[in-house]
Protein backbone atom coordinates (compact mmCIF):
# COMPACT_ATOMS: atom_id res chain seq x y z
CA UNK A 1 0.00 0.00 0.00
CA UNK A 2 1.87 3.26 -1.29
CA UNK A 3 0.75 5.32 2.41
CA UNK A 4 2.54 8.30 0.90
CA UNK A 5 -0.03 8.90 -2.05
CA UNK A 6 -2.73 7.89 0.36
CA UNK A 7 -2.25 10.83 2.81
CA UNK A 8 -2.03 13.15 0.32
CA UNK A 9 -5.33 11.72 -1.67
CA UNK A 10 -6.94 12.10 1.59
CA UNK A 11 -5.83 15.68 2.56
CA UNK A 12 -6.28 16.94 -1.01
CA UNK A 13 -10.08 15.51 -1.34
CA UNK A 14 -11.67 15.61 2.59
CA UNK A 15 -14.31 12.70 2.96
CA UNK A 16 -12.56 10.44 1.43
CA UNK A 17 -11.64 7.48 3.57
CA UNK A 18 -8.78 4.62 2.66
CA UNK A 19 -8.82 0.67 3.49
CA UNK A 20 -7.37 -2.18 2.79
CA UNK A 21 -7.62 -5.55 2.56
CA UNK A 22 -5.39 -8.15 1.20
CA UNK A 23 -2.58 -6.05 -0.01
CA UNK A 24 -5.44 -3.60 -2.19
CA UNK A 25 -5.95 -0.17 -1.68
CA UNK A 26 -9.13 1.04 -1.66
CA UNK A 27 -10.42 4.97 -1.62
CA UNK A 28 -14.28 5.54 -0.51
CA UNK A 29 -15.72 8.96 -2.22
CA UNK A 30 -18.64 10.58 -2.04
CA UNK A 31 -20.44 11.05 -5.45
CA UNK A 32 -19.73 14.90 -6.04
CA UNK A 33 -15.87 14.35 -5.50
CA UNK A 34 -15.75 11.55 -7.61
CA UNK A 35 -14.51 12.96 -10.74
CA UNK A 36 -12.21 15.43 -8.99
CA UNK A 37 -10.39 12.45 -7.66
CA UNK A 38 -10.27 10.27 -10.78
CA UNK A 39 -9.06 13.22 -12.84
CA UNK A 40 -6.24 13.74 -9.56
CA UNK A 41 -5.31 9.97 -10.08
CA UNK A 42 -4.75 10.06 -13.73
CA UNK A 43 -3.42 13.63 -14.99
CA UNK A 44 -1.09 14.19 -11.64
CA UNK A 45 -0.65 10.46 -9.87
CA UNK A 46 0.11 8.61 -12.87
CA UNK A 47 -2.95 5.92 -12.63
CA UNK A 48 -3.13 6.12 -16.22
CA UNK A 49 -4.60 2.88 -16.72
CA UNK A 50 -8.30 2.05 -16.11
CA UNK A 51 -8.51 -1.66 -16.00
CA UNK A 52 -12.49 -1.92 -15.38
CA UNK A 53 -15.81 -0.38 -14.07
CA UNK A 54 -18.25 -2.15 -12.36
CA UNK A 55 -21.38 -2.16 -9.67
CA UNK A 56 -22.42 -3.89 -6.33
CA UNK A 57 -26.26 -3.89 -5.92
CA UNK A 58 -26.19 -4.30 -2.14
CA UNK A 59 -29.78 -4.80 -1.60
CA UNK A 60 -29.75 -7.88 0.46
CA UNK A 61 -25.88 -7.40 1.93
CA UNK A 62 -25.45 -7.75 5.63
CA UNK A 63 -25.19 -3.75 7.42
CA UNK A 64 -24.87 -2.55 3.75
CA UNK A 65 -26.32 1.32 4.25
CA UNK A 66 -26.29 1.97 0.36
CA UNK A 67 -28.13 0.49 -2.66
CA UNK A 68 -25.44 0.27 -5.43
CA UNK A 69 -21.71 0.14 -5.21
CA UNK A 70 -19.60 1.27 -8.06
CA UNK A 71 -16.18 0.01 -8.47
CA UNK A 72 -13.29 2.11 -10.27
CA UNK A 73 -10.22 -0.63 -10.94
CA UNK A 74 -6.82 1.71 -11.67
CA UNK A 75 -3.42 0.80 -12.71
CA UNK A 76 0.17 2.33 -13.39
CA UNK A 77 1.52 1.13 -16.16
CA UNK A 78 4.74 2.37 -15.10
CA UNK A 79 5.12 1.53 -11.40
CA UNK A 80 1.87 -1.67 -11.73
CA UNK A 81 0.29 -0.12 -8.95
CA UNK A 82 -3.07 -0.67 -8.37
CA UNK A 83 -5.75 1.30 -6.70
CA UNK A 84 -9.88 0.66 -6.36
CA UNK A 85 -11.86 3.67 -6.26
CA UNK A 86 -15.29 3.36 -4.51
CA UNK A 87 -18.52 5.41 -4.84
CA UNK A 88 -21.65 4.53 -3.12
CA UNK A 89 -25.11 5.81 -5.04
CA UNK A 90 -28.71 5.56 -3.75
CA UNK A 91 -31.94 4.88 -5.50
CA UNK A 92 -34.07 6.58 -6.91
CA UNK A 93 -32.36 7.28 -10.33
CA UNK A 94 -28.96 6.48 -9.11
CA UNK A 95 -26.03 8.77 -11.26
CA UNK A 96 -22.64 9.46 -11.60
CA UNK A 97 -20.44 11.43 -13.91
CA UNK A 98 -19.13 9.92 -17.16
CA UNK A 99 -15.25 9.17 -16.71
CA UNK A 100 -14.97 9.18 -20.70
CA UNK A 101 -13.55 12.46 -20.62
CA UNK A 102 -10.82 10.83 -18.85
CA UNK A 103 -10.11 7.44 -20.29
CA UNK A 104 -12.04 6.94 -23.88
CA UNK A 105 -11.69 2.81 -22.25
CA UNK A 106 -14.76 3.67 -19.91
CA UNK A 107 -17.22 4.04 -22.76
CA UNK A 108 -18.12 0.26 -23.41
CA UNK A 109 -17.59 -0.46 -19.69
CA UNK A 110 -20.02 2.62 -18.57
CA UNK A 111 -22.97 1.20 -20.51
CA UNK A 112 -22.63 -2.38 -19.53
CA UNK A 113 -22.83 -0.97 -16.17
CA UNK A 114 -26.10 1.20 -16.92
CA UNK A 115 -27.17 -1.82 -19.08
CA UNK A 116 -26.73 -4.04 -15.92
CA UNK A 117 -27.70 -1.84 -13.10
CA UNK A 118 -29.72 0.75 -14.40
CA UNK A 119 -26.86 3.93 -13.39
CA UNK A 120 -26.80 6.40 -15.78
CA UNK A 121 -23.09 8.21 -16.16
CA UNK A 122 -24.15 12.11 -16.93
CA UNK A 123 -21.91 13.20 -20.11
CA UNK A 124 -21.32 9.70 -21.43
CA UNK A 125 -21.54 10.39 -25.24
CA UNK A 126 -23.69 7.42 -26.01
CA UNK A 127 -25.63 5.93 -22.69
CA UNK A 128 -27.31 3.00 -24.55
CA UNK A 129 -27.93 -0.71 -22.98
CA UNK A 130 -24.85 -2.70 -24.51
CA UNK A 131 -25.61 -6.48 -24.30
CA UNK A 132 -29.36 -6.60 -23.58
CA UNK A 133 -31.87 -5.86 -26.69
CA UNK A 134 -32.85 -2.01 -26.77
CA UNK A 135 -36.36 -2.81 -26.02
CA UNK A 136 -35.62 -4.78 -22.29
CA UNK A 137 -37.00 -3.17 -19.40
CA UNK A 138 -35.04 -4.08 -16.76
CA UNK A 139 -31.55 -4.19 -15.32
CA UNK A 140 -31.08 -8.00 -14.74
CA UNK A 141 -28.09 -7.70 -11.88
CA UNK A 142 -30.08 -6.31 -9.54
CA UNK A 143 -30.58 -8.34 -6.89
CA UNK A 144 -34.15 -7.64 -7.13
CA UNK A 145 -34.43 -9.51 -10.41
CA UNK A 146 -34.37 -13.01 -10.45
CA UNK A 147 -32.20 -15.59 -11.89
CA UNK A 148 -35.13 -16.97 -13.78
CA UNK A 149 -38.68 -16.38 -15.05
CA UNK A 150 -38.57 -12.68 -16.02
CA UNK A 151 -37.50 -11.61 -19.06
CA UNK A 152 -36.69 -15.15 -20.83
CA UNK A 153 -38.12 -15.81 -23.85
CA UNK A 154 -40.57 -18.36 -23.73
CA UNK A 155 -42.41 -15.30 -21.56
CA UNK A 156 -42.46 -13.55 -24.70
CA UNK A 157 -45.65 -12.67 -26.15
CA UNK A 158 -46.61 -14.19 -29.03
CA UNK A 159 -47.87 -12.80 -32.05
CA UNK A 160 -50.53 -15.02 -33.88
CA UNK A 161 -51.18 -15.64 -37.35
CA UNK A 162 -55.21 -14.40 -37.64
CA UNK A 163 -57.47 -16.95 -38.20
CA UNK A 164 -58.02 -17.51 -42.25
CA UNK A 165 -61.61 -16.32 -43.10
CA UNK A 166 -63.67 -19.21 -43.24
CA UNK A 167 -64.56 -20.51 -46.81
CA UNK A 168 -68.53 -19.42 -47.35
CA UNK B 1 -32.89 -1.81 -32.72
CA UNK B 2 -31.25 2.34 -33.63
CA UNK B 3 -27.95 2.08 -34.75
CA UNK B 4 -26.91 5.50 -33.71
CA UNK B 5 -23.22 5.68 -34.47
CA UNK B 6 -20.79 6.91 -31.60
CA UNK B 7 -20.14 10.44 -33.21
CA UNK B 8 -17.56 12.87 -32.40
CA UNK B 9 -16.16 15.66 -34.14
CA UNK B 10 -14.12 15.31 -36.93
CA UNK B 11 -16.03 11.73 -37.53
CA UNK B 12 -15.52 10.89 -41.54
CA UNK B 13 -19.47 9.45 -41.53
CA UNK B 14 -20.89 12.64 -40.66
CA UNK B 15 -18.74 15.26 -42.76
CA UNK B 16 -21.02 17.04 -44.91
CA UNK B 17 -18.73 16.61 -48.21
CA UNK B 18 -19.54 13.13 -48.19
CA UNK B 19 -22.58 13.00 -50.59
CA UNK B 20 -23.00 9.01 -50.69
CA UNK B 21 -22.33 6.55 -48.26
CA UNK B 22 -23.01 2.42 -48.22
CA UNK B 23 -24.20 0.77 -45.05
CA UNK B 24 -23.27 -2.47 -44.85
CA UNK B 25 -24.20 -5.32 -42.60
CA UNK B 26 -21.38 -7.81 -41.50
CA UNK B 27 -22.12 -10.49 -39.18
CA UNK B 28 -23.83 -11.78 -36.87
CA UNK B 29 -23.36 -15.09 -39.16
CA UNK B 30 -19.97 -14.20 -41.02
CA UNK B 31 -17.45 -17.11 -41.75
CA UNK B 32 -14.87 -14.04 -40.84
CA UNK B 33 -16.63 -12.84 -37.41
CA UNK B 34 -16.22 -16.98 -36.12
CA UNK B 35 -18.20 -16.29 -33.84
CA UNK B 36 -21.52 -14.13 -33.21
CA UNK B 37 -20.82 -10.45 -33.61
CA UNK B 38 -22.16 -8.32 -35.78
CA UNK B 39 -20.98 -4.70 -37.14
CA UNK B 40 -22.97 -2.09 -39.32
CA UNK B 41 -19.80 -0.49 -41.85
CA UNK B 42 -20.45 2.77 -43.27
CA UNK B 43 -18.63 2.53 -46.73
CA UNK B 44 -17.60 4.99 -48.93
CA UNK B 45 -16.97 2.68 -52.20
CA UNK B 46 -14.38 0.79 -50.30
CA UNK B 47 -12.91 2.31 -47.62
CA UNK B 48 -14.80 2.20 -44.21
CA UNK B 49 -15.82 5.23 -42.83
CA UNK B 50 -17.15 3.99 -39.58
CA UNK B 51 -18.17 0.77 -37.94
CA UNK B 52 -20.59 0.47 -35.21
CA UNK B 53 -20.37 -2.92 -33.01
CA UNK B 54 -23.70 -4.30 -32.01
CA UNK B 55 -23.18 -7.28 -29.74
CA UNK B 56 -24.84 -9.43 -27.20
CA UNK B 57 -25.94 -12.22 -29.35
CA UNK B 58 -24.49 -14.60 -26.74
CA UNK B 59 -24.99 -13.08 -23.89
CA UNK B 60 -25.98 -15.35 -21.62
CA UNK B 61 -25.72 -14.07 -18.05
CA UNK B 62 -22.65 -15.79 -16.38
CA UNK B 63 -22.05 -13.17 -14.04
CA UNK B 64 -25.98 -13.88 -12.51
CA UNK B 65 -25.13 -17.33 -12.82
CA UNK B 66 -21.74 -16.95 -10.23
CA UNK B 67 -24.47 -15.41 -7.70
CA UNK B 68 -26.29 -18.64 -7.42
CA UNK B 69 -22.86 -20.97 -7.52
CA UNK B 70 -20.57 -22.07 -5.29
CA UNK B 71 -17.14 -21.05 -5.90
CA UNK B 72 -16.02 -24.76 -6.91
CA UNK B 73 -19.50 -25.05 -9.39
CA UNK B 74 -18.90 -22.09 -11.01
CA UNK B 75 -15.69 -23.13 -12.41
CA UNK B 76 -17.73 -25.03 -15.01
CA UNK B 77 -19.94 -21.61 -16.59
CA UNK B 78 -15.67 -19.78 -16.59
CA UNK B 79 -14.70 -22.44 -19.48
CA UNK B 80 -17.56 -21.48 -21.49
CA UNK B 81 -16.31 -17.66 -21.29
CA UNK B 82 -12.85 -17.83 -23.05
CA UNK B 83 -13.62 -21.40 -24.59
CA UNK B 84 -10.44 -20.88 -26.59
CA UNK B 85 -8.30 -21.21 -23.59
CA UNK B 86 -10.39 -22.18 -20.51
CA UNK B 87 -7.53 -23.39 -18.66
CA UNK B 88 -6.66 -20.09 -18.26
CA UNK B 89 -9.92 -18.85 -17.04
CA UNK B 90 -9.96 -21.56 -14.99
CA UNK B 91 -6.69 -20.55 -13.08
CA UNK B 92 -8.15 -16.84 -12.93
CA UNK B 93 -11.51 -17.70 -11.45
CA UNK B 94 -9.68 -20.19 -8.51
CA UNK B 95 -6.56 -17.53 -7.81
CA UNK B 96 -10.16 -14.92 -7.18
CA UNK B 97 -11.56 -17.63 -5.37
CA UNK B 98 -8.29 -18.19 -3.27
CA UNK B 99 -7.62 -14.59 -2.74
CA UNK B 100 -11.20 -13.93 -1.12
CA UNK B 101 -10.68 -16.54 1.40
CA UNK B 102 -6.94 -16.14 2.14
CA UNK B 103 -5.68 -19.52 1.27
CA UNK B 104 -2.03 -20.36 -0.21
CA UNK B 105 -2.06 -23.38 -2.45
CA UNK B 106 0.83 -25.54 -2.41
CA UNK B 107 4.12 -25.38 -4.83
CA UNK B 108 3.31 -28.24 -6.64
CA UNK B 109 -0.30 -26.74 -7.35
CA UNK B 110 0.99 -23.91 -8.51
CA UNK B 111 3.78 -25.13 -10.70
CA UNK B 112 0.73 -27.20 -12.70
CA UNK B 113 -1.16 -24.25 -12.94
CA UNK B 114 1.40 -22.26 -14.34
CA UNK B 115 1.98 -25.11 -16.88
CA UNK B 116 -1.50 -25.71 -18.04
CA UNK B 117 -2.11 -21.39 -18.01
CA UNK B 118 0.93 -21.35 -20.51
CA UNK B 119 -0.21 -24.66 -22.73
CA UNK B 120 -3.99 -22.70 -22.89
CA UNK B 121 -1.61 -19.55 -24.28
CA UNK B 122 -0.23 -21.52 -26.66
CA UNK B 123 -2.85 -22.87 -27.59
CA UNK B 124 -5.12 -19.51 -28.10
CA UNK B 125 -2.47 -18.33 -29.93
CA UNK B 126 -1.97 -20.90 -32.26
CA UNK B 127 -5.85 -20.38 -32.77
CA UNK B 128 -5.86 -16.74 -32.93
CA UNK B 129 -2.85 -16.89 -35.47
CA UNK B 130 -4.28 -19.79 -37.05
CA UNK B 131 -7.48 -17.89 -38.11
CA UNK B 132 -5.60 -14.12 -39.19
CA UNK B 133 -4.08 -16.43 -41.18
CA UNK B 134 -6.99 -18.13 -42.78
CA UNK B 135 -9.03 -14.73 -42.79
CA UNK B 136 -6.03 -13.44 -44.73
CA UNK B 137 -5.59 -15.97 -47.22
CA UNK B 138 -3.03 -18.46 -46.19
CA UNK B 139 -5.14 -21.61 -45.28
CA UNK B 140 -2.06 -23.80 -45.19
CA UNK B 141 -1.00 -21.84 -41.85
CA UNK B 142 -4.09 -22.29 -40.11
CA UNK B 143 -3.38 -26.78 -40.49
CA UNK B 144 -0.21 -25.73 -39.33
CA UNK B 145 -1.41 -24.25 -36.22
CA UNK B 146 -4.18 -26.60 -35.35
CA UNK B 147 -1.89 -29.45 -35.99
CA UNK B 148 -0.47 -28.63 -32.37
CA UNK B 149 -3.19 -27.22 -31.00
CA UNK B 150 -4.76 -30.60 -31.32
CA UNK B 151 -1.67 -32.38 -29.35
CA UNK B 152 -2.28 -29.12 -26.47
CA UNK B 153 -5.80 -31.08 -26.04
CA UNK B 154 -4.64 -34.59 -26.21
CA UNK B 155 -2.40 -33.11 -22.83
CA UNK B 156 -5.52 -31.76 -21.53
CA UNK B 157 -7.17 -34.87 -21.82
CA UNK B 158 -4.62 -36.97 -19.84
CA UNK B 159 -4.28 -34.33 -17.48
CA UNK B 160 -8.37 -34.36 -16.20
CA UNK B 161 -10.36 -36.19 -19.03
CA UNK B 162 -11.83 -33.01 -21.06
CA UNK B 163 -10.23 -31.74 -24.27
CA UNK B 164 -12.16 -28.89 -24.08
CA UNK B 165 -14.33 -27.53 -21.86
CA UNK B 166 -11.83 -28.84 -18.85
CA UNK B 167 -12.72 -27.44 -15.10
CA UNK B 168 -9.15 -28.48 -14.02
CA UNK B 169 -8.99 -26.11 -11.01
CA UNK B 170 -10.14 -26.52 -7.47
CA UNK B 171 -11.05 -24.07 -4.74
CA UNK B 172 -7.44 -24.40 -3.28
CA UNK B 173 -6.22 -27.39 -5.80
CA UNK B 174 -6.50 -29.16 -8.84
CA UNK B 175 -9.37 -31.70 -9.34
CA UNK B 176 -6.31 -34.52 -9.87
CA UNK B 177 -2.59 -34.34 -10.13
CA UNK B 178 -0.52 -34.23 -12.92
CA UNK B 179 -0.06 -37.52 -14.01
CA UNK B 180 3.63 -39.17 -15.08
CA UNK B 181 2.01 -39.95 -18.87
CA UNK B 182 0.75 -36.21 -18.88
CA UNK B 183 4.45 -35.02 -17.77
CA UNK B 184 6.03 -37.04 -20.33
CA UNK B 185 3.35 -35.70 -23.21
CA UNK B 186 4.23 -32.20 -22.40
CA UNK B 187 8.12 -33.16 -22.99
CA UNK B 188 7.14 -34.71 -26.12
CA UNK B 189 5.36 -31.56 -26.94
CA UNK B 190 8.06 -29.20 -26.43
CA UNK B 191 10.45 -31.07 -28.36
CA UNK B 192 8.54 -30.81 -31.39
CA UNK B 193 6.55 -27.55 -30.88
CA UNK B 194 9.43 -25.09 -31.96
CA UNK B 195 9.68 -26.85 -35.05
CA UNK B 196 6.00 -25.63 -35.71
CA UNK B 197 6.56 -22.06 -34.92
CA UNK B 198 9.11 -22.20 -37.79
CA UNK B 199 6.78 -23.58 -39.81
CA UNK B 200 4.69 -20.64 -39.58
CA UNK B 201 6.98 -17.79 -39.50
CA UNK B 202 8.47 -18.96 -42.83
CA UNK B 203 5.29 -19.43 -44.06
CA UNK B 204 3.99 -15.77 -43.25
CA UNK B 205 6.67 -13.89 -41.64
CA UNK B 206 7.97 -12.49 -45.05
CA UNK B 207 5.31 -13.57 -47.15
CA UNK B 208 4.23 -10.43 -49.03
CA UNK B 209 0.44 -11.18 -49.15
CA UNK B 210 -0.10 -11.53 -45.60
CA UNK B 211 2.76 -8.74 -45.26
CA UNK B 212 0.83 -6.03 -47.49
CA UNK B 213 -2.46 -7.24 -46.05
CA UNK B 214 -1.26 -6.48 -42.08
CA UNK B 215 1.26 -4.25 -42.17
CA UNK B 216 0.43 -0.29 -41.56
CA UNK B 217 -3.42 -2.10 -40.53
CA UNK B 218 -5.26 -0.82 -37.68
CA UNK B 219 -2.92 1.61 -36.09
CA UNK B 220 -2.60 1.68 -32.11
CA UNK B 221 -0.39 3.93 -30.58
CA UNK B 222 0.89 3.53 -27.05
CA UNK B 223 -0.84 6.42 -25.98
CA UNK B 224 -4.47 5.13 -27.29
CA UNK B 225 -3.56 1.87 -26.37
CA UNK B 226 -3.48 3.17 -22.32
CA UNK B 227 -6.16 5.15 -22.88
CA UNK B 228 -8.23 2.75 -24.10
CA UNK B 229 -7.49 0.18 -21.66
CA UNK B 230 -5.85 -2.16 -24.09
CA UNK B 231 -4.11 -4.49 -22.11
CA UNK B 232 -1.78 -8.45 -23.31
CA UNK B 233 -0.87 -8.83 -26.71
CA UNK B 234 -2.95 -5.89 -27.94
CA UNK B 235 -1.16 -3.35 -25.80
CA UNK B 236 2.69 -5.15 -25.91
CA UNK B 237 2.45 -4.83 -29.84
CA UNK B 238 1.59 -0.83 -29.50
CA UNK B 239 4.53 -0.64 -26.99
CA UNK B 240 3.01 -0.53 -23.65
CA UNK B 241 5.52 -3.21 -21.64
CA UNK B 242 3.26 -4.40 -19.16
CA UNK B 243 2.92 -8.02 -18.55
CA UNK B 244 1.01 -9.02 -15.09
CA UNK B 245 3.42 -11.98 -14.71
CA UNK B 246 6.43 -9.88 -14.24
CA UNK B 247 5.06 -6.81 -13.31
CA UNK B 248 2.67 -8.60 -10.50
CA UNK B 249 3.74 -11.73 -10.19
CA UNK B 250 1.14 -14.30 -9.32
CA UNK B 251 1.43 -17.89 -8.84
CA UNK B 252 5.18 -18.72 -8.97
CA UNK B 253 6.25 -17.20 -12.61
CA UNK B 254 8.85 -15.31 -10.33
CA UNK B 255 10.89 -18.27 -10.69
CA UNK B 256 10.78 -18.37 -14.17
CA UNK B 257 13.19 -16.53 -16.76
CA UNK B 258 11.39 -15.16 -19.88
CA UNK B 259 11.58 -11.92 -21.65
CA UNK B 260 8.38 -10.05 -22.36
CA UNK B 261 7.84 -9.29 -26.42
CA UNK B 262 6.80 -5.74 -27.48
CA UNK B 263 6.70 -4.46 -30.45
CA UNK B 264 6.45 -0.59 -31.80
CA UNK B 265 4.53 0.18 -34.53
CA UNK B 266 1.19 -1.28 -32.92
CA UNK B 267 -0.26 -2.42 -36.53
CA UNK B 268 -1.89 -5.58 -37.11
CA UNK B 269 1.67 -7.29 -38.25
CA UNK B 270 2.71 -6.08 -35.13
CA UNK B 271 0.48 -7.97 -33.03
CA UNK B 272 0.93 -11.08 -35.17
CA UNK B 273 4.75 -10.98 -34.26
CA UNK B 274 4.09 -10.42 -30.83
CA UNK B 275 2.03 -13.21 -30.65
CA UNK B 276 4.10 -15.09 -31.91
CA UNK B 277 7.19 -14.25 -29.89
CA UNK B 278 4.93 -14.75 -26.84
CA UNK B 279 4.35 -18.40 -27.69
CA UNK B 280 8.46 -19.26 -27.91
CA UNK B 281 8.54 -17.50 -24.30
CA UNK B 282 5.70 -19.90 -23.14
CA UNK B 283 7.64 -22.52 -24.61
CA UNK B 284 10.81 -21.15 -22.58
CA UNK B 285 8.34 -21.26 -19.40
CA UNK B 286 6.94 -24.43 -19.79
CA UNK B 287 10.51 -26.13 -19.88
CA UNK B 288 11.44 -24.76 -16.54
CA UNK B 289 8.56 -25.36 -15.12
CA UNK B 290 8.75 -29.25 -16.74
CA UNK B 291 12.24 -29.78 -15.59
CA UNK B 292 11.74 -27.86 -11.67
CA UNK B 293 8.34 -29.24 -10.65
CA UNK B 294 8.17 -29.99 -7.39
CA UNK B 295 6.92 -33.18 -5.60
CA UNK B 296 4.50 -33.24 -2.78
CA UNK B 297 1.33 -33.09 -2.77
CA UNK B 298 -1.23 -31.18 -5.10
CA UNK B 299 -4.10 -30.07 -2.78
CA UNK B 300 -4.27 -27.86 0.23
CA UNK B 301 -4.80 -30.39 3.28
CA UNK B 302 -8.08 -31.79 3.21
CA UNK B 303 -8.65 -31.38 7.40
CA UNK B 304 -8.77 -27.81 6.36
CA UNK B 305 -12.41 -28.07 5.30
CA UNK B 306 -12.12 -25.77 2.57
CA UNK B 307 -11.03 -27.96 -0.22
CA UNK B 308 -13.47 -31.14 -1.35
CA UNK B 309 -11.63 -34.37 -0.34
CA UNK B 310 -10.63 -36.96 -3.00
CA UNK B 311 -13.50 -38.90 -4.17
CA UNK B 312 -11.43 -42.10 -2.95
CA UNK B 313 -11.89 -40.99 0.43
CA UNK B 314 -15.29 -39.96 -0.18
CA UNK B 315 -16.39 -43.63 -1.17
CA UNK B 316 -14.39 -45.21 0.93
CA UNK B 317 -14.16 -43.41 4.20
CA UNK B 318 -17.04 -41.74 6.86
CA UNK B 319 -15.09 -38.48 7.31
CA UNK B 320 -14.54 -38.17 3.62
CA UNK B 321 -18.02 -38.40 2.83
CA UNK B 322 -19.33 -35.93 5.47
CA UNK B 323 -16.68 -33.71 4.93
CA UNK B 324 -17.86 -33.42 1.23
CA UNK B 325 -21.13 -33.28 2.18
CA UNK B 326 -20.26 -30.51 4.54
CA UNK B 327 -18.77 -28.24 2.17
CA UNK B 328 -21.14 -28.92 -1.11
CA UNK B 329 -24.67 -28.41 1.16
CA UNK B 330 -26.23 -25.00 0.64
CA UNK B 331 -26.25 -23.64 4.04
CA UNK B 332 -22.63 -25.28 5.01
CA UNK B 333 -19.36 -25.20 2.83
CA UNK B 334 -16.93 -22.59 2.69
CA UNK B 335 -17.20 -19.78 4.99
CA UNK B 336 -15.69 -16.18 2.69
CA UNK B 337 -15.17 -13.10 4.40
CA UNK B 338 -17.06 -9.92 4.06
CA UNK B 339 -14.71 -8.44 1.54
CA UNK B 340 -13.98 -7.96 -1.81
CA UNK B 341 -11.29 -8.78 -3.77
CA UNK B 342 -9.71 -7.94 -7.10
CA UNK B 343 -7.64 -11.01 -9.00
CA UNK B 344 -5.93 -10.57 -12.09
CA UNK B 345 -4.34 -12.88 -14.16
CA UNK B 346 -2.53 -11.99 -17.74
CA UNK B 347 -4.61 -14.37 -20.04
CA UNK B 348 -3.64 -15.35 -23.51
CA UNK B 349 -5.97 -12.52 -24.63
CA UNK B 350 -5.17 -9.70 -21.78
CA UNK B 351 -5.94 -8.85 -18.52
CA UNK B 352 -8.39 -11.40 -17.25
CA UNK B 353 -9.34 -10.27 -13.96
CA UNK B 354 -12.48 -10.85 -11.16
CA UNK B 355 -14.16 -8.83 -9.29
CA UNK B 356 -15.36 -10.91 -6.13
CA UNK B 357 -17.71 -10.04 -3.33
CA UNK B 358 -17.86 -12.06 -0.60
CA UNK B 359 -20.77 -12.21 2.22
CA UNK B 360 -19.94 -15.26 4.47
CA UNK B 361 -21.14 -18.28 2.39
CA UNK B 362 -19.83 -20.48 -0.18
CA UNK B 363 -21.13 -18.79 -2.98
CA UNK B 364 -20.18 -15.41 -4.21
CA UNK B 365 -22.23 -11.75 -4.05
CA UNK B 366 -21.36 -10.31 -7.03
CA UNK B 367 -18.66 -12.44 -9.48
CA UNK B 368 -17.71 -9.55 -11.92
CA UNK B 369 -15.48 -10.76 -14.81
CA UNK B 370 -13.48 -8.43 -16.25
CA UNK B 371 -12.98 -9.54 -20.35
CA UNK B 372 -10.32 -8.29 -22.24
CA UNK B 373 -12.48 -8.95 -25.41
CA UNK B 374 -14.90 -6.70 -24.48
CA UNK B 375 -12.05 -3.85 -24.22
CA UNK B 376 -10.41 -4.39 -27.14
CA UNK B 377 -13.62 -4.97 -29.67
CA UNK B 378 -14.20 -1.29 -27.78
CA UNK B 379 -11.02 -0.08 -29.87
CA UNK B 380 -12.33 -1.80 -33.02
CA UNK B 381 -13.92 1.09 -34.54
CA UNK B 382 -11.17 3.02 -34.40
CA UNK B 383 -9.07 0.64 -35.78
CA UNK B 384 -10.87 0.19 -38.87
CA UNK B 385 -11.78 3.55 -39.61
CA UNK B 386 -10.10 4.85 -43.13
CA UNK B 387 -9.37 1.06 -44.16
CA UNK B 388 -11.08 -1.00 -46.57
CA UNK B 389 -13.39 -3.27 -46.36
CA UNK B 390 -11.08 -6.39 -46.84
CA UNK B 391 -8.73 -5.10 -43.91
CA UNK B 392 -11.96 -5.62 -41.31
CA UNK B 393 -11.24 -9.42 -41.07
CA UNK B 394 -7.42 -8.52 -40.71
CA UNK B 395 -8.39 -6.47 -37.73
CA UNK B 396 -10.86 -8.48 -36.24
CA UNK B 397 -8.20 -11.52 -36.34
CA UNK B 398 -5.57 -9.69 -34.56
CA UNK B 399 -7.70 -8.56 -31.91
CA UNK B 400 -8.47 -12.37 -31.48
CA UNK B 401 -12.18 -11.44 -30.76
CA UNK B 402 -14.17 -14.48 -29.08
CA UNK B 403 -17.91 -13.63 -28.73
CA UNK B 404 -18.85 -15.93 -25.95
CA UNK B 405 -15.82 -13.87 -23.26
CA UNK B 406 -17.23 -10.58 -24.94
CA UNK B 407 -20.75 -11.03 -24.44
CA UNK B 408 -20.88 -13.87 -21.64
Amino acid sequence: MNTELVQQVLQLFPGITASEFRGGTRLVVPVDLLHGLLEELKQRRGFDLLVDITCVDYLEYRDAKDRFGLVYLLANTETAERLTVRCFVNDPEPSVPSAVDLWEGANWVEREVWDMFGISFSGHPDLRRILLPEAFTAHPLRKDYPLQGRGERHNFSVVRRAEPPAKA
Amino acid sequence: MPLTPLTYPGDLAHDESQPYLWTMNFGPQHPATHTTLRLVLKLEGETVVDAMPDIGYLHSGFEKIGEHLDYNQYVVVTDRMNYVSPMANNVAWHLAVEKLLGLETTRRCQYIRVIISELARISDHLLCLGAMGLDTGAFTHFIYAFNPREQICDIFEALCGARFTNSYTRVGGLMYDASPKAIQMIREFLKQIPRTFDDMERLLNRNRIFVERTRGVGVLSKAEAINRSCSGPVARASGVERDLRKDDPYLVYSDFDFDVCCAESGDCYARYLVRMGEMRESVQILRQAIENLPEGPVNIGEDARSILPRKGAVFSTIEGLISHFELVMANRGMKSPCEEVYCATEAPNGELGFYLVGDGSNRAYRARCRPPSFIHFAIFPHLIRGHTISDVVAVLGSLNIIAAELDR
